[in-house]
């Protein structure tokens, strides 16, 4: 099988352990993974916000760099999302770019779908000794339908302890360039939801998705709370003998 | 051209009113405790019904049906209402609306009228426009009572009052209901059965006086002609049986084919609304009866511009059932009014700009409104796909420059992987440098936030050192 890491272009430029974690957990699994070099960003910034034509540009560029492989991981849901939802809307129903897209969409899958639907693993033998709580993301949640399998995984971590979030489900107020443009109503979102993150008095706040991450995380950082955000593919990477880096 | 007419005025952008909604502490937290608990019991009644997904697709699928034929559908309803007795009028805006409701009631010879609460009559602003002629709007909805006698603005679909809370509506009886007729109580406490009590005695005296009602409806039945409306108190009721005549201003879109497609809106409506399992009042009305008068204003006011929309259009199936106000993050933190229209929260977003066009700031701003999580389009009973739709909006509105400008330069890095490992290169090297507070339209970010530390290398250029980790 070939696969290929759609690592993201958050995850590229400021999260590249996300993207080693990914890299070494599915060879831990007996998965050979290439990294397309043309690939840069799926186009869901400016998709989101109203820049069709350099969205459909970016998506354009994504598929040609992605079509050809048996399969596609992404360790982001959003930018899974952005692929299976809009592309076909971007691409319209006929032509070489709708082709394309028709090729890759059904093989698109984000990590913990590639895990537990395609090499049928639950325990994918990590150790993490932490009290770890997980916060589901919009896109995770609604856009693709990841449902317990984020949840299903992390059970089998060995040593961690899965605290659950109260209002889980509810948006943490990035929404991309939403935290930009309503930054009042942005933060006030992210402030309900890192009191609930430190209700849990979890060590750890997990998900499938950097970029919430890196919101929730920086305002629970400015306000010097001690939790540690992380994304999934790192706690799934650890075992007893190596740490993620 | 004549241009829509909303209700409110539309001056600043929604980001700089809701930027004072959230320092309104006692706001947030009416709005909080209001929606959180609606959205639990609309969450407890929804799961109790095993055909749900069912129900929403055939709602779904007969307002879509309906929408595609709404000119053979309207001329339908006119004829069944014209055979009942009724009388139609047609109205192709906000200004000829009212005028033709001003006009009908001036013929009575009457000065005083009922109102059911009623958004239609709110979006074309009638109450100020009888008022202009001399004519005086009695709100009878309980909230809506409590907004009109504070000269305040509904701000919720369904709870037009709920950015209030009991204290608050205790003030505003005690002082401004003896203008209005019947005084409240001398002591008169902020229990709620109170003040459900001296609004009950203040309205009795109105209901009992007035003869000529106004109301909007909920469904129209092209095939028998008979109108429908749903309300929770009774006064609608009282509304709708008592007065010698009646006027209903009503929505083009709000029209249905037969009398059985009724059946699915039963339950999906208060399921969603007030998530009861059942509607108390549901009242319907057929033409007129002995000795009184029916009038039914079918009103457009945008409503034709938005069905020409192949990705908008989907907003019109709305029922107005405020599923997705009470679910949204973002209602719940700013309130109804930021919004600045009769439609507040994700309806509003997508329903405004298109009905008022983006002329204005604040239409401009509408699309944005939303984080596009999702609860809306996963709660709305007639799924319509409100986040689409608003990303089809932002893709039409005009940006400011240096929003463009970034997104230009941010394309044009992203076109080529080797110009985005540059950057990342350069930023690797300049990463000490990030300042912690970012300038101008981006402070909003790090006024509460800190920004992620820039790695030292990035994943690209780990994996062409170590050949993807083998090295
Ligand atoms: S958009 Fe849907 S959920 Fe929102 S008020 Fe209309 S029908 Fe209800």
């Amino acid at each position: 099988m070939r696969v290929a890491l759609f690592v993201t272009c958050v995850n590229d430029t400021l999260f590249p352990d996300t993207g080693r974690a990914v890299v070494r957990l599915l060879r831990r699994l007996g998965v050979e993974v290439d990294f397309p070099r043309a690939q840069t960003c799926c186009g869901q910034m400016h998709a989101n916000t109203g820049y069709r034509d350099e969205a459909v540009r970016l998506a354009r560029r994504s598929v040609a760099a992605l079509r050809g492989y048996d399969a596609v991981v992404v360790p982001s849901g959003s930018c899974a999302a952005m692929i299976r939802e809009q592309y076909p809307k971007l691409a319209g129903s006929s032509g070489p770019f709708a082709d394309a897209v028709a090729q890759v969409v059904p093989k698109t899958y984000e990590l913990t779908e590639f895990l537990i639907d395609v090499l049928g693993t639950t325990d994918v033998g990590a150790y993490f000794p932490h009290r770890v709580t997980y916060h589901p993301t919009c896109h995770s949640l609604r856009g693709i339908h990841l449902g317990d399998r984020p949840l299903t995984l992390l059970r089998q971590v060995k040593g961690l302890e899965l605290v659950p979030l109260p209002g889980a489900e509810e948006c943490c107020g990035f929404g991309g360039t939403f935290a930009l443009k309503n930054a009042d109503a942005s933060a006030a979102m992210c402030a309900d939801k890192v009191r609930a993150v430190l209700d849990t008095g979890a060590e750890v706040l997990c998900a499938a998705d950097n970029s919430c991450l890196m919101h929730i995380g920086g305002m629970l950082g400015r306000q010097k709370s001690g939790v540690r955000v992380t994304h999934l593919a790192e706690i799934l990477c650890s075992t007893e003998t190596a740490g993620v880096r | 051209m004549s241009v829509t007419f909303l209700g409110m005025p539309a001056d600043r952008p929604f980001p700089r009113n809701a930027a004072r909604a959230v320092r309104d502490s006692q706001l947030r937290f009416n709005l909080r405790k209001a929606t959180r608990t609606i959205r639990a019991r609309r969450a407890s009644v929804v799961a109790e019904a095993p055909d749900w997904a069912e129900l929403r697709e055939a709602g779904r699928a007969i307002k879509e049906h309906t929408l595609r034929n709404l000119d053979e559908y309207l001329v339908r309803l006119e004829e069944s209402v014209t055979a009942a007795g009724g009388h139609v009028h047609w109205a192709a805006d906000a200004t000829e609306a009212n005028r033709i409701v001003a006009g009908l009631v001036k013929a009575t010879g009457e000065t005083e009228v009922v109102k059911v609460k009623s958004m239609v009559t709110q979006e074309i602003g009638l109450n100020e426009a009888l008022l202009e002629q001399g004519i005086t709007a009695y709100e009878t909805d309980l909230a809506e009572l409590i907004v009109q006698l504070g000269d305040d603005r509904p701000s919720h679909i369904l709870v037009p009052a709920i950015h209030r809370n009991r204290a608050e509506i205790r003030e505003i009886f005690a002082e401004h209901m003896s203008g209005w007729g019947r005084p409240a109580p001398e002591d008169l406490t902020d229990e709620p059965a109170a003040l459900a009590e001296a609004a009950r005695l203040h309205l009795r005296e109105r209901f009992l006086k007035t003869k000529v009602a106004i109301s909007g409806a909920n469904f129209a039945i092209a095939e028998t002609g008979t109108l429908v409306v749903l309300e929770s108190e009774g006064n609608g009721r009282m509304c709708l049986t008592l007065p010698r005549t009646l006027i209903s201003v009503v929505g083009i879109e709000k029209v249905l084919p037969t009398w059985r497609d009724l059946e699915v809106f039963l339950q999906l409506l208060p399921r969603s609304s007030t998530g009861e399992r059942m509607n108390p009042y549901t009242s319907m009305w057929t033409g007129a009866a002995e000795g009184q008068e029916f009038h039914l204003v079918l009103l457009d006011n945008g409503r034709t511009g938005v069905l020409a929309d192949e990705v908008g259009r989907q907003a019109l199936r709305c029922i107005r059932c405020s599923a997705c106000l009470n679910v949204c993050p973002v209602y719940e933190r700013v309130g109804g009014h930021s919004y600045g229209s009769v439609y507040p929260g994700p309806i509003g977003a997508i329903l405004t700009p298109q009905l008022r066009g983006m002329g204005s700031e604040l239409d401009r701003s509408l699309p944005y409104a939303s984080s596009l999580c999702g609860a809306c389009y996963e709660v709305c009973p007639v799924a319509i796909d409100i986040p689409s739709v608003l990303v089809d909006l932002r893709s039409r509105a005009r940006h400011p420059w240096p929003e463009r400008a970034g997104m230009a330069a941010a394309g044009w890095v992203l076109e080529r992987s080797g110009r985005l490992a540059r950057l990342q290169r350069a930023g690797a090297r300049l990463r000490r440098l990030v300042p912690r507070r970012l300038p101008g339209p981006l402070g909003g970010w790090t006024d509460t936030r800190d920004l992620p530390e820039v790695p030292k290398e990035s994943f690209r250029d780990w994996w062409d050192r170590t050949d993807g980790g083998r090295r």
